[in-house]
């Protein structure tokens, strides 16, 4: 692989790795706070999954990239502008309906993203890959999208809270489907997918579940980004400071 | 009156000789109501431990050190929801419903294994945890594999395969530690100080202290007694703890050729029973935090079950309207 295009799959990996472990991240916070036992033991499980997939994305692009020796270098220790994660997944979690919510935006997202890298991906282990990850997301998809239906159609106050965070998660919805330089590049050279290329299949999905659950497909008219260039919202700095605790505070040794 | 004591005691008997062939009580068997009441307590009180165990770990899964060490955390504590959800699927078998349980752990009446009633302000109590906690659980659940009531048994074979590997897992991270850096070496050390005793103490009252042991055993609930497990338990971690380097803190542990019927075992110090005591009534450092962080899931679940419940019976609704 020639350098320029070493650094494009190199980027590549990261921004996908970086919104499976923020976002493994939050949602590995319920742990032992669900609202039943049945959610405590999925979400542990849906987290396993997304860490599990930055920690494959990671150690490919440590494969790429000579300067980082190990996953664990690039999950732990970047400085908080070189994570290129989506502002959407940083967010704090709020209720239980605004997390499934995010999961069943994210999680669509992503299976339509694999679908696309399984049929065409110029880098064969990450084609490989996609196999699997685009089964476990499938999962993730239609187990949120379970969830924002019951919560939707269920009570009105259900119905309120899942409305309210329909309005919460809409600005960060504009950078899931934003094409810029870098992903133009991507797809030209059948690397990755442009993400606007998704919004049609992901749209037609999210409405539907959203009618489901007696709920209005939001506007998207606020486009909150920043994340791709390494620009993050004031939460982040707190989820760092937990995620990177031990690394920092006890350098260089073994686990 | 004369008639029907001679009829309850002989089912008694029947029901001790079947316990003696060591045939396996099922759900519609007849049996003892004392019977009944001594499992619904114990197997409520286990599937507590497992949920309320995901707390102190849960502390460490958005801390872990490195991507293999959340991973498996993430997976242990899964685990341990799902040993919760087989424990209460195994005591509903007895005719009490999960939620009457959770609404007894949620107000205080149930109680849960006293040892998560300690906190894990480090990464190596997440070692020592695995490594003793669930070692200790072992020595206590490997028995229960035989225990007399049937689904009790069942669930037990699969939830001891697990701790198993639970507790390797906790004593490779200790390992870890005690060969890494000074301060990982005494932070694991800090760690086993911590939890040595409060671990030696979760096997119960000595004997002698143990009204119910007696029955459990003739019953085949509880195959050994709370000493001979606890003894069990000390022979096992001591030459473990020996081998990384670590220190059992306790000075009066040495090693005595009279115990274990003259097979040697090791003699250890007095229990402080006041401490064991003091926990199980709730004066320990986390029993209100525990309790709490439980009942503020459960307050702000509340909307989220009571949505399931309506949308499930909507779905009911229109399924009967269509036919």
């Amino acid at each position: 692989m020639k350098n320029n295009s070493a650094d494009m799959v190199f980027e590549g990996l990261l921004r996908i790795a970086d919104d499976n472990l923020i976002l493994g991240h939050r949602t590995s916070e319920w742990c032992g706070h669900a609202p039943t036992l049945e959610e405590d033991l999925a979400l542990p499980n849906i987290a396993l999954d997304l860490i599990g997939h930055a920690q494959t994305l990671y150690c490919l692009a440590c494969e790429i990239d000579s300067r980082y020796k190990n996953e664990d270098q690039l999950a732990f220790l970047r400085l908080e502008h070189e994570y290129k994660n989506l502002l959407l997944v940083e967010q704090e979690n709020g209720d239980f309906g605004n997390t499934v919510l995010r999961l069943f935006y994210f999680s669509t997202f992503m299976k339509y993203f694999w679908e696309r890298v399984k049929i065409k991906c110029c880098f064969k282990k990450l084609k490989e890959f996609s196999e699997k990850a685009f089964l476990e997301t499938s999962y993730h998809s239609k187990y949120a999208s379970q969830w924002v239906v019951t919560l939707g159609d269920g009570t009105d106050e259900s119905n309120l809270k899942m409305s309210n965070a329909i309005a919460n998660l809409e600005p960060f919805l504009g950078e899931l489907f934003n094409n810029d330089d870098f992903t133009e590049m991507c797809s030209q050279n059948d690397f990755l997918p442009e993400p606007r290329s998704i919004f049609d299949s992901w749209k037609n999905e999210v409405e539907a579940i959203l009618q489901k659950g007696n709920l209005d497909f939001p506007a998207i008219i606020l486009k909150k980004r920043g994340g791709r260039k390494g620009e993050h919202s004031e939460a982040f700095g707190y989820l760092l400071s937990d995620l990177q605790y031990m690394q920092r505070a006890y350098p260089n040794s073994s686990w | 009156m004369a008639k029907e004591h001679k009829e309850k005691i002989a089912s008694l008997e029947a029901f001790q000789e079947k316990i003696d062939r060591d045939e396996k009580i099922e759900p519609k068997d007849s049996m003892p109501e004392t019977y009944r009441k001594t499992l619904i307590r114990q197997i409520g009180q286990h599937a507590h431990s497992e949920v309320v165990g995901m707390l102190p770990e849960g502390n460490w899964i958005t801390r872990a050190p490195t991507l293999r060490r959340k991973l498996s955390l993430l997976a242990k504590v899964q685990d341990e929801a799902g040993h919760g959800l087989y424990l209460y699927c195994a005591a509903e078998t007895l005719g009490k419903s999960r939620m009457e349980m959770t609404q007894e752990l949620l107000s205080g009446k149930a109680k849960y294994s006293s040892i998560f009633n300690y906190p894990t302000p480090t990464w190596a109590d997440i070692g020592a945890i695995g490594w003793l906690v669930d070692g200790a659980a072992i020595m206590n659940q490997i028995p229960l594999c035989r225990c007399s009531y049937g689904p009790y048994a069942r669930a037990m074979i699969r939830i001891c395969k697990e701790e198993s590997f639970h507790q390797r897992q906790g004593y490779e991270i200790m390992l870890t530690l005690a060969k890494g850096t000074a301060e990982q070496k005494e932070m694991a050390q800090r760690a086993l100080n911590r939890w040595w005793w409060p671990s030696v103490m979760m096997f119960g009252p000595n004997d002698a202290n143990s009204p119910n042991t007696e029955k459990s055993v003739k019953w085949k609930i509880k195959r050994y007694t709370n000493d001979e497990l606890r003894q069990k338990f000390v022979d096992a971690i001591v030459p473990q703890a020996e081998k990384i380097g670590l220190v059992v803190p306790d000075k009066d542990l040495k090693w005595d050729k009279k115990r274990n019927n003259g097979q040697g075992g090791y003699a250890y110090g007095e229990i402080d029973w006041d401490e064991f005591w003091r926990v199980v009534r709730g004066d320990g450092p986390m029993n209100n935090e525990r309790i709490s962080a439980k009942q503020k899931a459960w307050n702000e679940g509340s909307w989220v079950r009571a949505a399931a419940h309506a949308h499930a019976l909507k779905k009911q609704t229109a399924l009967q309207a269509a036919e």
